[in-house]
């Protein structure tokens, strides 16, 4: 699915990922867990194609393609999505057909007609009461004063949605409080199909005990330091990252 | 970081550019009083009004050139344009759309306007100016059941010289300044509406204007009146040739409210911008004003205005009776060398007015877009209220983005809030949406709609779509 190979990345000058190497296999959940400012965001932003994340060495190898060459919305329509850490507000734009506009830019690139409003309003109510969101969001604009837990359950529908093969989570547990917490990993969950892939970055262990990892690595100094199955995350909770 | 082809924006950034080939006739060139009595015997038009044109023509041979904009104007030599141009064989108005040249038809087909197939445009009525007369009339027989007048001008001018004696001029006299005063000298067509008292007009009144000739200035004058009780909802649209040079558009647009009528009066302007480098292009110097003369009347502008290579308008409100409300709701998109100067008058003359301005300026390439308004409360203007919302968004780092709101206020009861931003598309917003499929192009157009929204919700039905996707076209090619 995905293979990163001896990956520098730097941002403004600044070297933040050196020699990183990771491979994540169909239907695999990984995660990667580090200290806040050890860099782990800037994966997902690299991945995602992030305007100044400059890929300095090493390459990305994602369903066979060059995803580095590949402009960030060819990434997205060639499966990978990426949920922020801080979605972004776009006044002004309904999130209704905001989501709609999005679906169909995928459906386009599938050779697929735009979808019918029926038909979409019908998979907005079914994808909506999964994650427990009121259908009275969808006419507010997209993120502008939705709350923590607001926005991060619409970065799940719209994966929901999209139907991605590469799901990067980027610390989306933080701002979420225990109820929210438990729904959007319950939502995460049904996404797990034995094919879908996932990258979850996070700080704490609390996310990867809704959502369990086959792979947990441990991120420090620009690359990954240490891997281990999920009982490594227990022992970094308890332990700290300090202690190797 | 975005591939994107810049040349293929190129070829379709101005879709109505073509021109149509259709013998014209045309005056000779020049202004004198001679070409001022050939437009109005080519009119068929009564003396009367012959006689209100020669007094503008007198009146404007000692008025200046306004300089006062914020733009970049070439000298306009105006000895050396057309000032009448219209289809040959068109002496006779066609009676019905048999009779219109199928080339004509064709090109408002070609714009999006089928005059034929009734079912595309049903509930709006158009009447379509091309160049310096009126081509055709819809709906025409269904509007006057209920006694709605909707003709061209010249065939107001012959048909209910009453009704267009009593208003024209009324709202912007004959010496209001030099372009409305060229204007009611050298007037060709336009549109001309009356609604009867309690009518609600049942449909969309729209007026199509095409400039086709070369060197040729267009001067439409339209005259909507809105009797007591009354409503109405009009829009009018505009495209050109892409030409070289820079041809001048100077309408006049007057708008009378009386008690208790309501006029809702939309544009959407798309006029040949010029090239990238700034070449050609339309000079759009249009002065719009709408009286409210009653009681309780309301009189709202929503402007897009995409085109022209110069735009210098300002719709404006006069609030004369007491409780009238105005309203102005603008989206003024500028890109490559385009320049804006565009916002409103609100005159507060009655008690109890009520104001509201919505300004929403894009700039892009290297354009420059100006809002300039004006709210003047008069001494008796007791109690009433303006609230303005000024914002601008800068795409790019070439453009100029200006707001200049005046207020004076000469009411102590009166008060006046104005809110004004501007701002940036963010590079976190597009790369957002962008991550979720949409290319750069259709990312920048996502946001610059939802910038736009509260104007846009403005528009009637019908239009707002088709606005929508102009707001995107404008903007093609200014991204990355």
């Amino acid at each position: 699915m995905l293979e990163i190979k001896n990956l520098d990345v730097s941002v403004e000058d600044k070297q933040i990922i050196k020699n990183l190497n990771l491979k994540i296999g169909p239907g695999e959940v990984h995660a990667i867990m580090g200290p806040n400012g050890s860099g782990k965001s800037t994966i997902a932003h690299t991945l995602a194609g992030k305007p100044n994340y400059l890929v300095e060495a090493g390459n990305v190898d994602f369903k066979n393609e060059d995803l580095i060459a590949k402009d960030p919305y060819e990434r997205s329509l060639l499966g990978l999505f990426l949920a922020f850490q801080y979605p972004i507000e776009l006044p002004g734009v309904t999130n209704a057909s905001y989501l709609k506009q999005i679906l169909n830019a995928h459906r386009k690139s599938r050779g697929e007609n735009p979808i019918d409003a029926g038909e979409f309003l019908k998979i907005l109510k079914e994808k909506s009461r999964n994650l427990n969101i009121p259908m009275e969001m969808h006419s507010r604009f997209v993120n502008a004063g939705f709350s923590g837990g607001e926005k991060k359950k619409n970065e799940v529908l719209q994966m929901d949605l999209l139907d991605p093969s590469l799901i990067i989570m980027d610390e989306t547990d933080s701002g979420l409080d225990v109820d929210a917490l438990k729904s959007t990993s319950e939502a995460v969950n049904k996404l797990r199909d034995g094919k879908r892939s996932f990258l979850i970055i996070t700080h704490y262990l609390r996310l990867l005990e809704y959502i369990e990892p086959d792979h947990v690595h441990v991120f420090g100094d620009g690359s990954i330091i240490e891997s281990g199955d999920k009982s490594l995350a227990s022992r970094i909770d308890n332990e700290g990252y300090e202690v190797k | 970081m975005n591939k994107i082809n810049k040349d293929n924006f190129k070829q379709d950034a101005y879709k109505y550019g073509f021109v149509t080939e259709i013998e014209d006739e045309k005056i000779p060139k020049g202004l004198n009083e001679e070409v001022v009595k050939l437009i109005s015997s080519k009119k068929n038009e009564p003396n009367w009004m012959l006689e209100w044109r020669l007094a503008a023509y007198e009146r404007l041979k000692s008025m200046e050139v306004p300089k006062w904009a914020r733009a970049n104007i070439a000298e306009i030599d105006f000895q050396d344009l057309y000032y009448y141009s219209s289809p040959k064989d068109f002496k006779d108005k066609p009676k019905s759309l048999e009779e219109v040249d199928p080339k004509l038809l064709e090109t408002y087909e070609k714009l999006g306007i089928p005059l034929k197939e009734q079912e595309a445009l049903a509930g709006v009525a158009v009447d379509a100016v091309f160049d310096s007369v009126s081509v055709a009339t819809t709906f025409k027989e269904k509007l006057n059941e209920i006694g709605v007048i909707f003709c061209p001008i010249s065939e107001a001018i012959q048909k209910h010289p009453d009704l267009v004696k009593k208003y024209i001029g009324s709202v912007i006299p004959v010496t209001d300044h030099f372009y409305a005063t060229l204007n009611s000298a050298v007037f060709s067509d336009g549109s001309f509406v009356y609604i009867p008292k309690n009518v609600k007009c049942p449909m969309e009144l729209s007026t199509y204007f095409r400039i086709n000739a070369s060197e040729t200035g267009q001067f439409e004058r339209t005259l909507i009146i809105a009797d007591e009780g009354s409503y109405v909802s009009y829009l009018e649209g505009c495209t050109a040739p892409m030409r070289d040079e820079n041809q001048l558009h100077a309408a006049n647009v007057e708008l009378v409210a009386l008690d208790n009528a309501e006029i809702k009066y939309s544009t959407v302007q798309n006029w040949y911008p010029g090239d990238e480098d700034g070449k050609g292009g339309i000079y759009n110097f249009v002065t719009k004003r709408g009286l409210c003369k009653g009681k309780n009347s309301k009189i709202s502008w929503t402007q897009i205005e995409t085109g022209s290579a110069i735009t210098w308008k300002y719709p404006s409100c006069i609030l004369r009776g007491d409780n009238s409300t105005g309203e102005f709701y603008s989206v003024a998109i500028t890109n490559n060398h385009q320049q804006a100067d565009t916002g409103t008058k609100m005159i507060h003359l009655g008690k109890n007015t009520k104001s509201r301005i919505v300004s929403k300026g894009i700039s892009a390439g290297k354009s420059s877009n100006t809002y300039r308004g004006l709210v003047n409360f008069h001494r008796k203007a007791e109690n009433s209220k303006n609230f303005t919302q000024c914002d601008s968004l800068l795409v790019g780092s070439s453009c100029k983005a200006n707001t200049i709101p005046l207020t004076e206020n000469n009411s102590n009861t009166s008060s006046l809030e104005h809110e004004a931003t501007t701002s940036k598309i963010s590079d976190d917003q597009l790369f957002y949406c962008m991550q979720r499929g949409l290319d750069a192009e259709e990312a920048q157009s996502l946001i610059v709609n939802g910038f736009c929204k509260e104007v846009l919700q403005q528009l009637p039905m019908e239009f707002a779509v088709e606005a929508q996707k102009l707001v995107s076209i404008s903007l093609e090619g200014s991204v990355g």
